[in-house]
């Protein structure tokens, strides 16, 4: 080898392949199209907009001084239904998930037909939104908490289901192929084998699915489906500011506390 | 000395008692949570049959022209809204989540950003977009603010992080060539955070599209509010349609995003 053709002279260094440059050229240019395309079609009303900040001061004048005496009244048992139907739609998510996540799992589920079926359940759980799988459960089960309790379960398995799936892969199969070894009953492999590699993952998605599902159920009474919301529909429509401003004010302070909680609790298992 | 062995044989796998405990006292909550909720047995089994004709009700879904149009026009303003609703929250939450980021902004300056994230993220994007009705009269405008809000919430929070974790190394290597502030973000920054800043992106993008169908039962804008009317008039049909539009449109956008990252990995 000459010494030329170690020489740095004439040559181009270049971060990226062609392809690269080429695949990252097209997603910039395809984003700018759909911001210019949606700029330009969106149908926004401009009249609204001329008395928009006298709206919002409007707003939070009727707002102050909260209507305290709200609390007690009404407020207070729907915070704890709230709370329950977040915590059971939890608890029913996780139930439900849990059969679907071995069935999503690589080394438990062999067939593909089977795993792409419980990636076919978890998405579609996961794309409808917790309000619209509200309306449909409220349609089934009438107005109340059961609705609520069943929208915030289906909408959570998608979540559950894939994280603890993606958990139960990544086990590893040393301590199992050990007990396998000793001959123990799938039952054993499974609590003694599995769980105890897969404890903290479960414990950390049971956490978040909880602090998210309190703050989903908080909106669900909107359209029918018990908690909070329920108040917060009958201030709105009846344009009691005061007392939409002390539910928003619980709310936010509920999802607050929830969320030091959880992610002292998150930061203990990890 | 033989007895005593045999009488203190060590367990292999020893009761845990907490443990024990902690799912008794758990499955005990659940049960007297449903009892204050009213969940019965019998409301169960009535449900069930209420889905069934619910169920058949849907079936076939509708696929009238005009329901078709109308569809059609509301599924464009849902991704209208996502897509300006990612642009200018992302826009936002550049500035908000260099402040926020302990390494570079004065002390001050971060703790007030991140209460600012803090509630930016507290409020579920539809009791925003109610207060946006309010504020900004109906349509989609008050459904793009909402998401705005709620981009901002999670997008700034995360990007500080990413910032926080900046290695600083080739930024002093950069700056040590002479290079200007813009080359130093240009050849030093954006390489460390580009990845994680377009995950972000592509992220909170299947986000507002989701929230995007959801803010039209507020008032919004979007598919939600042709699926709301559909669903007050009992027409299941037209519910079952809409349904698995945002179904079919929802996983065309979880499959291209997954490209998308790849490209920028």
């Amino acid at each position: 080898m000459s010494p030329s053709d170690l020489s740095l002279e004439g040559r181009k260094w270049e971060r990226f392949t062609p392809t690269e440059r080429f695949a990252r050229t097209a997603i910039y240019l395809i984003t700018a199209m759909a911001v210019i395309w949606s700029l330009r079609t969106i149908d926004i009303i401009p009249e609204f907009l001329y008395d928009a900040p006298e709206q919002t001061a409007d707003l939070f004048k009727r707002m102050w001084p909260f209507d305290w005496a709200f609390y007690p009244a009404a407020i207070h048992s729907a915070l704890i239904e709230t709370f329950h139907i977040a915590t059971l739609g939890t608890i029913l998510a996780i139930v439900m998930a849990l059969p679907l996540s071995f069935l999503a799992a690589r080394n438990f589920t062999k067939n593909p037909i089977l795993r792409w079926l419980a990636q076919f359940i978890f998405v579609s759980s996961r794309s409808v939104n917790s309000l619209i799988w509200a309306l449909l459960f409220v349609a089934v089960f009438g107005p109340g908490a059961l609705a609520g309790v069943f929208s915030i379960a289906v909408r959570s398995i998608g979540f559950v289901g894939k994280l603890f799936g993606e958990a139960l892969e990544e086990a590893r199969p040393g301590p199992i192929e050990a007990l396998e070894a000793t001959g123990a009953p799938r039952s054993m492999i499974l609590a003694k084998g599995y769980w105890p590699q897969v404890e903290p993952a479960f414990w950390s998605i049971a956490l978040l699915r909880w602090d998210i599902n309190i703050r989903e159920s908080a909106v669900l009474g909107l359209v029918g489906a018990g908690g909070i919301g329920v108040a917060l529909d009958a201030a709105l429509n009846n344009l009691y500011w005061d007392q939409v401003g002390l539910i928003l004010a619980v709310i936010f302070t509920v999802v607050v506390i929830t969320e030091i909680v959880t992610s002292y609790l998150r930061s203990r298992i990890l | 000395m033989t007895s005593t062995t045999q009488t203190s044989r060590p367990q292999a796998f020893p009761v845990n008692w907490p443990a024990r405990l902690g799912w008794i006292a758990l499955t005990l909550y659940a049960l007297y949570a449903a009892s204050t909720l009213d969940i019965s047995w019998a409301r169960l089994v009535r449900g069930i049959d209420q889905g069934a004709t619910l169920l058949a009700r849907m079936f076939p879904p509708n696929t009238a022209e005009d329901k078709l149009e109308l569809i059609a026009t509301g599924i464009f303003e849902s991704l209208q809204i996502a897509v300006l609703a990612t642009f200018f929250g992302i826009l936002l939450s550049l500035p908000l989540g260099f402040a926020a980021a302990r390494n570079l902004a004065p002390g001050w300056l971060s703790t007030a950003a991140r209460g600012l994230i803090a509630v930016c993220r507290s409020f579920h994007p539809v009791i925003v977009s109610i207060l946006f009705v309010k504020a900004v009269g109906f349509g989609a405008l008050a459904g793009i603010l909402a998401l705005i809000v709620s981009t901002m919430g999670f997008v700034a929070k995360l990007f500080a992080e990413v910032v926080e974790e900046l290695d600083p190394k080739p930024v002093e290597a950069v700056r040590a060539t002479g290079a200007s502030f813009l080359n130093v973000l240009v050849m030093a920054v954006m390489p460390q955070v580009m990845a994680r800043f377009v995950g972000l992106t592509v992220y909170q993008f299947d986000s507002n599209l989701r929230n995007s169908t959801m803010v039209g039962i507020v008032g919004g804008g979007g598919i939600g509010a042709p699926l709301f009317t559909a669903y007050q008039r009992f027409d299941y049909d037209v519910v079952l349609t809409i349904l698995l539009i945002i179904i079919a449109l929802i996983m065309l956008c979880e499959f291209a995003s997954a490209r998308i990252r790849r490209v920028f990995q």
